[in-house]
């Protein structure tokens, strides 16, 4: 990625150089039109050139977006954005690349090239749109749509135990997890910025809101009446505190969490947000019971886990440098030859 | 040289014993050894599907055939000289390849009680000592114990001495062909460097063998095969994998395109992925993805990026990469698919060579979606063969399938390789910052109806592709009907123009008219060559096409087929190629196949030839 300090070189590019001349065919209200925006706001602010960006989608309805983003892109085939993003990294380091993904996608026919990227380490960002539900057929239940949806293919209810997709992230040793929504323009725009700048696999979890399939499906989250009391916001070096009167906290017991009354305890009592504590981590992404049933742990937002480990492109053109530096540049004629020849006269 | 040896023009020997017997080693050994001798060679291993098969059973047989002479070699021969078996499933498993009156050198420790019954021979039945083998020169010895007796005191382990009994064969044959052992003790000197012990016990070994047959005074007839006269140059071995490997890097090197395989585990492909791994300081990038889609894809992205992508694998693999061949169709981005064919469907026949895939690589995708598809036909010719493959899929703008076989990929030959300086470039056909000039169009076309190559990085290209249809020119998305059929029969008018940038259809022997011509493809053609040789030499009327571009076809080839009275097209598949030719040239042609996971003998080449010509 290019490595101009964002905060002070001039913007190379605006917002509106980012937008095509297609025509956005998304349904009318959809979460997409805001994530959209969201990433051709913050864009131009992170110092990248604009014929180094590439956008690498699979297939869903979210995949579409490259087609709406003015630098270089490829709308591919479905669940392999990864895979074709890791070919372009390891090939083109210097490129910034997005992979933009949704929880069919990601989580079902791309499962395998999705833990295997994660693992690997490429510095590039997933965005991964979940909408719990398989819009672009047309509401099939997704592999992150709750037990029991009743949909087109589930007419009785789904039987499937649903994705936890941080869990999973986790699970495949992802080096920087985070979650946002929609219908949260700031955040998101502050968690892109954090994936950017995150030299590794940069994984965002979107919670985007499918109103013609599934509409609604995270209201308790966006809902102002319900909003405070469900969600958890966690910054870095802050007690974990939330509800509508901030009386709320969540406390470590030990390996166990607990919710707690800020009447029973002070915030120095309560787990403060440590993303590089990978333990913590893992007990925060399951977070993920129904955060609308009194008593449960609320659903958290942010930057959950971010740690620093080699990326796999560097390790992968280290290992070409090396080769070159130990038996010097490939000569075609000597490879020709072979070890031993012989003439014949 | 001994004076009484036997002059041989050429001499077939086949190896064979259990897979953790050495045989593979033995025969490449003996395989360059008599390759630097000046000998034009060619060799089959066939080895059996499982690394180590129970020992002494007849799944794991191992077996490498090498036939070597004083004249030109095209095939590794029909029938064996020399058998030589390690034990008795090694025996019963081959003695049908031996020809009558053909030697057996037989391992007897292989044929003790054990070993009799796990060969399945009837209880109390020993072939060495029932008579059943009069009909050969019999020659049996205790490799095992005269391995032990030679390396008594070295201080080894037994397993470590049972390790060396292939040297004694092989010194032991080294011996029979007077061929020496130079080669074979620096081999030894490199391979064990690290444990100098080893190295003196196996050449004390292969020694050790070679002496018995000169102090045993053995019955053994010793056999002279002289060099052959064959073009003046400097040769080496080559397999048809490693020349694969080869050819890539050339056609990297000649383009100025940095190489990139996207490559998943598979027999009998993985050979070119082991190889090009060693080649790092070329820049060669090898990638071994977590299965065989993301094996392609990545190589679409780093296609994508502006490298000279690959991906390499076989027919079930290939059938796991079929979608994303399409994605690159449409894309139309060069890309080269490497099929090494073997035995199916499904997993089939993972160590047996077959024709299996020709149909698969020509029309097996979903969509109107063809692509060119070139057939390597000799282990050295996959060098070419894939450099014509990437110079097409670069100056066209195009995936490109490669297809080689168990056969080519493991089997060797002699080569006189080229200089680099006398290989050609390859013409990438990149966009740049002039060409954004007012608005970029990502899939404008040149004469050649191939699309230029944009990569990410250049300023004012920034464009988007992708698998849905695009409208000519823009590359934007469109559901015209006008613009679907308009761009179908583009796509397919791209790929048969690459008919006139490849050389026409020449005939390999035989004259341009007459009764029978045999159309081959791939690796058929040294049984047929040698087939079609002998036919002409006992006067038939018959001549040898044999066909490398499979997709677009030359385009004199339905022209040439017009000349004969018949067609025969030999195929190792249940008749692919004759089902193309009889549906694009409307011509009786005939097919001749063999399914069988093993080559034509060129002996039932010649007796279908004759009954045609």
């Amino acid at each position: 990625m290019s490595t101009i300090d964002s905060d002070t070189a001039p913007q190379a590019f605006t917002s509106k150089e980012l937008v095509t001349d297609q025509d956005i065919r998304w349904c009318p209200g959809c979460g997409d039109y805001s994530i959209l925006k969201q990433v051709q706001t913050v864009l131009p602010e992170l110092g990248l050139k604009r014929e180094e960006i590439v956008f690498i989608s699979g297939i869903g309805c979210s995949s579409r977006f490259p087609y709406y983003m003015e630098t270089y892109g490829m709308h591919s085939i479905h669940g392999r954005a990864t895979a074709i993003a890791s070919g372009l990294k390891a090939t083109r380091p210097e490129l910034s690349v997005w992979i933009i993904t949704g929880d069919g996608d990601a989580m079902s026919i791309g499962g395998n090239h999705f833990i295997h990227l994660l693992r690997r380490n490429f510095d590039v960002n997933i965005l991964l749109f979940n909408n719990e539900i398989y819009g672009l057929t047309k509401g099939q239940y997704s592999p992150t749509s709750e037990l029991g949806k009743v949909t087109k293919s589930t007419p009785m209810g789904s039987v499937d135990h649903p994705f936890n997709p941080l869990a999973l992230v986790m699970g495949a040793d992802g080096t920087f997890v985070a979650r946002s929504m929609d219908r949260d323009p700031t955040h998101l725009r502050n968690i892109l910025k954090r994936a950017n700048a995150h030299k590794g696999t940069s994984l965002v979890e979107i919670y985007q809101n499918c109103n013609v399939f599934n509409d609604g499906a995270f209201e308790v989250f966006t809902e102002k009446s319900s909003k405070a009391n469900s969600t958890l916001l966690v910054e870095q070096g802050q007690p974990l505190i939330f509800g509508a009167d901030k009386d709320k906290g969540i406390r470590l017991d030990g390996f166990t969490p607990r919710v707690v009354s800020l009447n029973d305890f002070s915030a120095d009592d309560l787990w403060i947000h440590d993303e590089t504590d990978r333990t913590k981590a893992n007990l925060l992404v399951r977070f993920f019971d129904d955060a609308s049933i009194e008593g449960q742990f609320p659903r958290p937002f942010g930057v959950f886990y971010s740690e620093q480990r080699f990326t796999y492109e560097a390790a992968f053109n280290q290992q070409i440098a090396d080769a070159i530096a130990s038996k010097g540049a490939g000569d075609l004629d000597k490879l020709l030859r072979g070890p031993s020849v012989w003439e014949v006269k | 040289m001994e004076n009484n040896s036997l002059i041989a023009i050429d001499a077939t020997i086949l190896f064979a014993g259990d897979s953790g017997d050495g045989i593979q080693l033995t025969g490449d050994q003996f395989t360059t050894t008599t390759a630097l001798f000046g000998n034009d060679v060619s060799t089959f291993p066939n080895f059996p599907a499982e690394i180590r098969a129970p020992q002494g059973t007849l799944a794991g047989v191992s077996g490498f055939q090498i036939k070597f002479g004083s004249e030109e070699i095209y095939t590794p021969g029909d029938h064996c000289d020399l058998l030589v078996v390690m034990n008795a499933a090694a025996l019963k498993a081959n003695i049908k390849q031996l020809k009558s009156g053909g030697m057996i050198i037989a391992n007897s420790e292989g044929f003790d009680t054990k070993n009799l019954r796990l060969a399945k021979y009837p209880d109390g039945v020993n072939p060495l000592e029932d008579g059943s083998l009069d009909s050969f020169k019999l020659f049996t010895l205790d490799v095992t114990k005269m391995t032990k007796a030679t390396l008594e005191g070295s201080g080894l382990g037994t397993k470590e001495i049972d390790r060396t009994k292939n040297m004694f064969v092989l010194g032991f044959i080294y011996w029979i062909y007077n061929r020496p052992l130079e080669h074979t003790i620096k081999f030894l000197e490199q391979k064990f460097a690290k444990r100098p012990e080893i190295v003196e016990a196996n050449i004390k070994t292969l020694k050790a063998g070679y002496f018995y047959g000169e102090t045993s005074e053995t019955f053994m007839q010793r056999v002279q095969v002289k060099p052959a006269s064959i073009k003046p140059g400097v040769y080496r071995n080559i397999n048809g994998n490693p020349a694969t490997a080869i050819g890539l890097i050339a056609a990297a090197q000649k383009s100025g395109l940095g190489l990139y395989l996207g490559s998943y585990p598979i027999t009998p492909a993985s050979d070119i992925l082991h190889e090009l791994s060693k080649y790092k300081n070329f820049g060669v990038r090898t990638f071994q993805a977590e299965d065989e889609i993301a094996a392609i894809t990545s190589a679409i992205g780093a296609a994508f990026g502006g490298s000279l992508a690959i991906t390499t694998s076989s027919g079930p693999g290939i059938a796991l990469k079929t979608e994303a061949i399409g994605l690159a169709i449409m894309l139309e981005l060069p890309l080269v698919i490497i099929n090494v064919q073997r035995g199916g469907p499904s997993t089939g026949l993972p160590t047996k060579t077959e024709q299996a895939d020709l149909l698969q690589a020509v029309y097996g995708r979903n969509g109107e979606a063809p692509l060119p598809v070139i057939a390597a036909q000799t282990p050295s010719d996959c060098f070419y063969a894939v450099f014509e493959a990437c110079r097409i899929a670069v100056e066209h703008s195009t995936p490109v399938f490669f297809l080689s076989d168990g056969y080519l990929a493991n089997g060797a030959e002699p080569w006189r390789f080229p200089n680099a300086s006398d290989l050609p470039e390859i013409k990438p056909n990149f966009a740049t910052e002039e060409d954004a000039d007012g608005k970029f169009l990502p899939y404008k076309r040149d004469e050649k109806l191939a699309r230029k190559w944009a990569i990410p990085g250049v300023k004012g290209l920034e464009h988007r592709i992708g698998g849905l249809e695009k409208e000519h020119e823009t590359g934007n998305i469109s559901y015209d009907p006008d613009n679907h059929e308009f761009m179908v029969k583009l796509r397919a008018e791209k790929v048969e123009k690459i008919a006139d940038f490849i050389p026409l259809q020449t005939l390999d022997n035989g004259s341009n008219k007459g009764k029978l011509l045999i159309v081959g493809w791939g690796s058929t053609y040294g049984s047929i060559k040698t087939a079609v040789k002998r036919a002409l030499e006992d006067g038939y009327s018959v001549a040898h096409a044999h066909v490398r571009y499979i997709s677009p076809m030359p385009k004199n080839l339905g022209e040439l087929m017009k000349n004969y009275d018949h067609i025969l097209v030999p195929e190792i598949n249940n008749g692919q190629l004759v089902r193309i030719l009889r549906d694009k040239y409307l011509l009786p042609a005939e097919g001749f196949n063999k399914i069988k996971g093993i080559p034509f003998s060129s002996e039932e080449l010649y007796k279908k030839i004759i009954s045609l010509a």
